[in-house]
């Protein structure tokens, strides 16, 4: 029986096996030296700040694996040898596979700050961040203060795990605005001020130089460039983004970039090699996608496509219209479609904001077409398929303006904002005209 | 999990000084409390049990607003997993063992809390709530009055703390709002204000109009139905009403909202489980073991109720020597016609959604057609071997007061708050049938954002793993879900939404836009 073995039980590697198993017959192992089983990443916080348990971020009973014959492993892989369809684990003992699936995720970027591997110093990735965050910051008496350094996703998800414990936080952010790279302008500021609304010590457009050791190598405090100041900290979390998790594969002969490098099927240079998820840079981005995408969504496209290759179907990546979401303390935020920070040459946005400063929307639209391209929404939820649809039948701007209620998602008796923003935009365009 | 391993012990979810403060002030109310109990007589009992009362009301809303106050208006279920009293550590076992011993002195030993018998005055707690009652409806306390109260206390001052907790969730607002209104009004005020009314030559039966047979399952007894109809057009009016709530209206708003009408709007155990037992949410078992269990157990207590309620009925019906349209084998026939043509409706319409179930559904019809002839071969006195009134006395012992009341709510703090409207409600268990079946209500998942975080499975306390569904890109529709909306409420991606819409297409069970290209979708649903 052919041998499926797959590197990573995130949710890209699970996806494959799970497809795979609905697909055919053939054996398949899943290697993680993390964990004993899935969970979801993106719940990690959740387990920190007291709202989940471990168990709970299991999204499949521990049964589940046996019952649909997926092998489990537990094991650290320390080097993949292509040529011999071999892989080596951390322990020396080997496995053989027939075709190899690598689904390792991502690791926290480091810079080259100095004092980036003191102890006190982390990332917040795994589980393995989990549980030293756990240490380095039980409580607000073993750590007074914590600097987060890098304003993304991951580092104001850091900043409110922390200040459940009211441990105090001081952000440090690169951009002039809160994840200002992704965000146009009015959207970050809304989430500026909601991050100092949770008494945060918020500071933008500043860098870290370096974070200062004590006696027995600990972090102590760090120096900020622009300004020379020192601010004590017992904790640095470090979450300026990441990068694909591919050290094991240095000498396997292959090829990497900042990623494995893939075609459209996710096939490496080696017929019976496959990478996806975080790890994978694509030679071929579709559209305006990112080469490499450490995003769950597209993790979880790329391993059912994997599934129908690797059972004689040869497909290929073909995701559909860009969608993500994430959560900013208590404001969601989704987007469909394509928002840049600027409007691009020939674009427009056009942004509502409610008066509580916790509520917008942007939309992206072409100023001479005036096709819809993307919208971006705060604290309003919006239907995902109405979007889709729209997108793919390339509607107008004033068709989506017009048509808005039909996106409508929020909970039911949830006050409507739909007049609001038309009336907004109505009198804005008499300005202009 | 390597959980707290400082030495100076974990300062983070302790008590504020305020809590301590509200928390002092609650147990002062309960201490005087547990003073009457033991027979501590005070002089002025209107003057003692305003301040008991006030204290615990003012100490719960207190306790329970000073721990949102600071944060802002969300999702704050910080520390949940870590408490004792939230993660069935210490205080949640002495608190269930306490709720327990409670409930068992309260079905069982009502003596201890100084009911005496008719005639005598009483003594103890319940000699403390006598003013109370007798403002109300006149009459003297009895110990139930006494849980009334504290019932009703519950779910008003719990819910404005879940109120306060929800404050930025219009749905859940309104929703609290609307089974403390049921409790105060329906459940506490009204039967009692009614009860004014009697006379020597005229009665009605206790009734709260809110709370349907099979849910009220001594509602068709004989000493109420006789008194029903001896009360004229009213009780006739009541009597009908009651019949009409189970077959008529509950029925038809199923039909519009899904069981939550009922369940998380109006109901009282409901009311009770959504504020009081809103701490308690998230320790319901979500494993599959649980619901196959959770099948069994519900379904067998509707077969029994309805066993129960058609021999109790049967055995005071005459035959038509009376001169009554509605004899014994009129109303034997008329259960078996009703229960046939749900069956057979089912079996027909709904063949393709039910078929896993048929087996299951046809058993219970069968036990229940079976018992129907055993009764009409007995003549109602006896059922196959058992006594008609040892059937009636067991199903009120053992559902009604140990399932219900017990372990239902003293076990809250272990095994959920919803354990009894999950596992033994016959009333949650026909409305959900409906609402599985033939209901405009379901839980849509948008699209592909689900991250499968696991927070709606966690919160939900019917034991639901809504995540299964939600990452699949799956509308939920399951017979047990209230309505209670928490799902929605704590999904960081703004992913489900509790809609009425069309019956069609209501159930999708392929797998849908989960962002992919269609062809592949196309790929994945051939399969």
């Amino acid at each position: 029986m052919e041998h499926i073995a797959i590197i990573g039980n995130g949710i890209a590697g699970v996806t494959a096996a799970r497809h795979i198993r609905k697909l055919s017959d053939k054996k398949i192992t899943i290697i993680s030296g993390e964990t004993d089983h899935f969970f979801s990443r993106t719940a990690l916080m959740y387990i920190y700040m007291g709202h989940m348990k471990y168990e709970h971020t299991k999204p499949y009973e521990d049964w589940f694996w046996e019952k649909n014959r997926i092998e489990l492993k537990k094991a650290w892989v320390s080097k993949v040898t292509p040529e011999e369809n071999k892989l080596t684990f951390a322990t020396g003992e080997t496995m053989h596979y027939d075709q190899l699936i690598i689904a390792t995720g991502s690791k926290p970027n480091k810079f080259g700050w100095p004092g980036q591997d003191l102890k006190g110093v982390q990332g917040l990735y795994s589980k393995q961040d989990l549980d030293l965050l756990e240490e380095n910051a039980p409580n607000n008496k073993i750590c007074k203060r914590a600097v987060i350094v890098g304003g993304g996703l991951i580092g104001i998800e850091l900043a409110e795990m922390l200040s459940t414990r009211k441990i105090p936080v001081t952000f440090l952010v690169r951009e002039k605005d809160f994840w200002g790279n992704v965000l146009p302008e009015p959207n970050a500021k809304l989430i500026n001020n909601h991050i100092k609304e949770h008494h945060i010590d918020l500071r933008l457009g500043v860098n870290l130089k370096e974070i200062l050791s004590d006696a027995n190598g600990r972090a102590r405090a760090v120096i900020i460039s622009e300004t020379g100041e020192e601010i004590p900290c017992d904790l640095v979390g470090l979450t300026a983004g990441v990068n694909p998790n591919i050290d094991f594969l240095k000498d396997s002969g292959i090829e990497l970039g900042r990623g494995v490098k893939v075609n459209r099927f996710l096939e490496t240079n080696f017929e019976n090699v496959f990478a996806l998820g975080d790890c994978a840079e694509h030679q071929e981005p579709t559209g305006e996608r990112r080469s490499v995408e450490a995003v769950w969504y597209t993790g979880r496209m790329m391993g059912e496509v994997v599934a129908q290759t690797i059972c004689g179907n040869k497909t290929a990546y073909k995701p559909g219209h860009w969608f993500n979401s994430a959560k900013f303390f208590d404001i969601e935020y989704q987007t469909y479609g394509w928002v840049f920070p600027q409007p691009r040459e020939g674009e427009n946005h056009f942004h509502w904001q409610h008066p509580d400063g916790k509520k917008c929307i942007t939309i992206n639209f072409n100023s001479q077409s005036r096709k819809f391209l993307g919208i971006n929404t705060f604290g309003i939820r919006m239907r995902h398929e109405v979007f889709d649809r729209w997108l793919s039948e390339e509607r107008t701007f004033d068709e989506v303006l017009e048509n808005l209620e039909q996106a409508h998602f929020d909970p039911e008796f949830y006050k409507r904002y739909e007049k609001d923003i038309k009336q907004k935009y109505k009198t804005e365009h008499k300005i202009n005209a | 999990m390597a959980h707290n391993i400082s030495a100076t012990g974990d300062t983070t979810y302790t008590l504020s000084l305020q809590q301590k403060l509200a928390t002092l002030l609650g147990f002062a109310g309960l201490f005087i409390l547990a003073l009457a109990t033991f027979n501590m007589s005070f002089p002025n009992k209107t003057f003692w049990l305003t301040l008991s009362l006030g204290a615990i009301c003012t100490g719960i809303v207190w306790f329970g607003v000073n721990q949102y106050q600071n944060k802002t208006a969300g999702i704050k279920n910080d520390g949940i997993q870590f408490k004792s009293l939230t993660s069935r550590g210490f205080l949640a076992w002495m608190l269930g063992i306490f709720l327990t011993g409670l409930y068992i002195v309260l079905y069982f030993y009502p003596q201890y809390l100084g009911l005496t018998a008719q005639g005598e005055s009483n003594t103890g707690l319940v000699a403390l709530f006598d003013p109370l009652s007798k403002l109300l409806s006149g009459n003297p306390a009895s110990q139930w009055f006494v849980y009334g109260t504290f019932y009703t206390i519950a779910v008003v001052f719990f819910g404005i703390k879940f109120i306060y907790k929800y404050r930025h969730n219009h749905y859940q607002r309104l929703r609290t709002f609307s089974v403390m209104f049921f409790q105060l009004g329906f459940a506490f005020l009204i039967p009692e204000f009614m009860s004014r009314l009697n006379s020597d030559t005229f009665s009605l039966p206790y009734y709260d109009l809110k709370n349907i047979w099979p849910l009220n399952h001594y509602n068709f007894e004989q000493y109420r139905v006789d008194e029903f109809i001896s009360a004229g057009n009213i009780g006739i009016a009541l009597l009908i009403f009651g019949v009409a709530s189970i077959f008529i209206i509950t029925p038809i708003l199923t039909y519009k909202y899904g069981k939550r009408w009922y369940c998380s709007w109006v109901c009282g155990c409901g009311g009770l489980a959504e504020t009081a037992g809103d701490s308690f949410r998230h320790l319901s078992d979500k494993r599959l073991v649980a619901w196959k269990i959770e099948r069994w157990v519900v379904h067998s207590v509707v077969v029994f109720v309805v066993v129960m309620t058609t021999a109790v009925i049967y055995s005071y019906l005459g035959d038509a020597s009376k001169g009554y349209w509605l004899t014994r084998n009129t109303f034997l026939i008329g259960v078996a016609v009703l229960l046939t043509s749900v069956f057979a409706g089912v079996m027909i319409f709904k063949r393709n959604e039910f078929k896993k179930d048929a087996k299951y559904g046809a058993m219970g019809y069968l036990a229940i057609i079976l018992v129907l002839i055993g009764l009409h071969y007995f003549q109602g006195s006896q059922l196959f071997l058992f006594e008609t009134e040892t059937l009636r006395s067991t199903y009120g012992f053992l559902i009604g007061s140990i399932f219900a009341g017990v372990i239902g709510t003293g076990f809250y703090p272990i095994f959920g708050n919803r354990v009894w409207c999950r596992m033994g409600c016959p009333m949650a268990a026909i409305l959900g049938f409906q609402q599985r079946l033939f209901s405009k209500f379901r839980i849509t998942t948008n699209g592909g954002q689900c991250i499968s975080c696991g927070n709606c499975s966690t919160y939900c306390e019917m034991g639901i793993d809504v995540r299964a569904y939600a990452q699949k890109g799956e509308n939920i529709i399951r017979s047990s879900c209230v309505g209670c909306g928490i799902c929605a409420a704590v999904c960081p991606r703004g992913v489900l939404k509790l809609e009425n819409d069309s019956m069609k297409g209501r159930i999708n069970p392929n797998e849908i836009l989960l962002g992919n290209d269609v062809d592949l979708m196309k790929l994945v649903n051939e399969k």
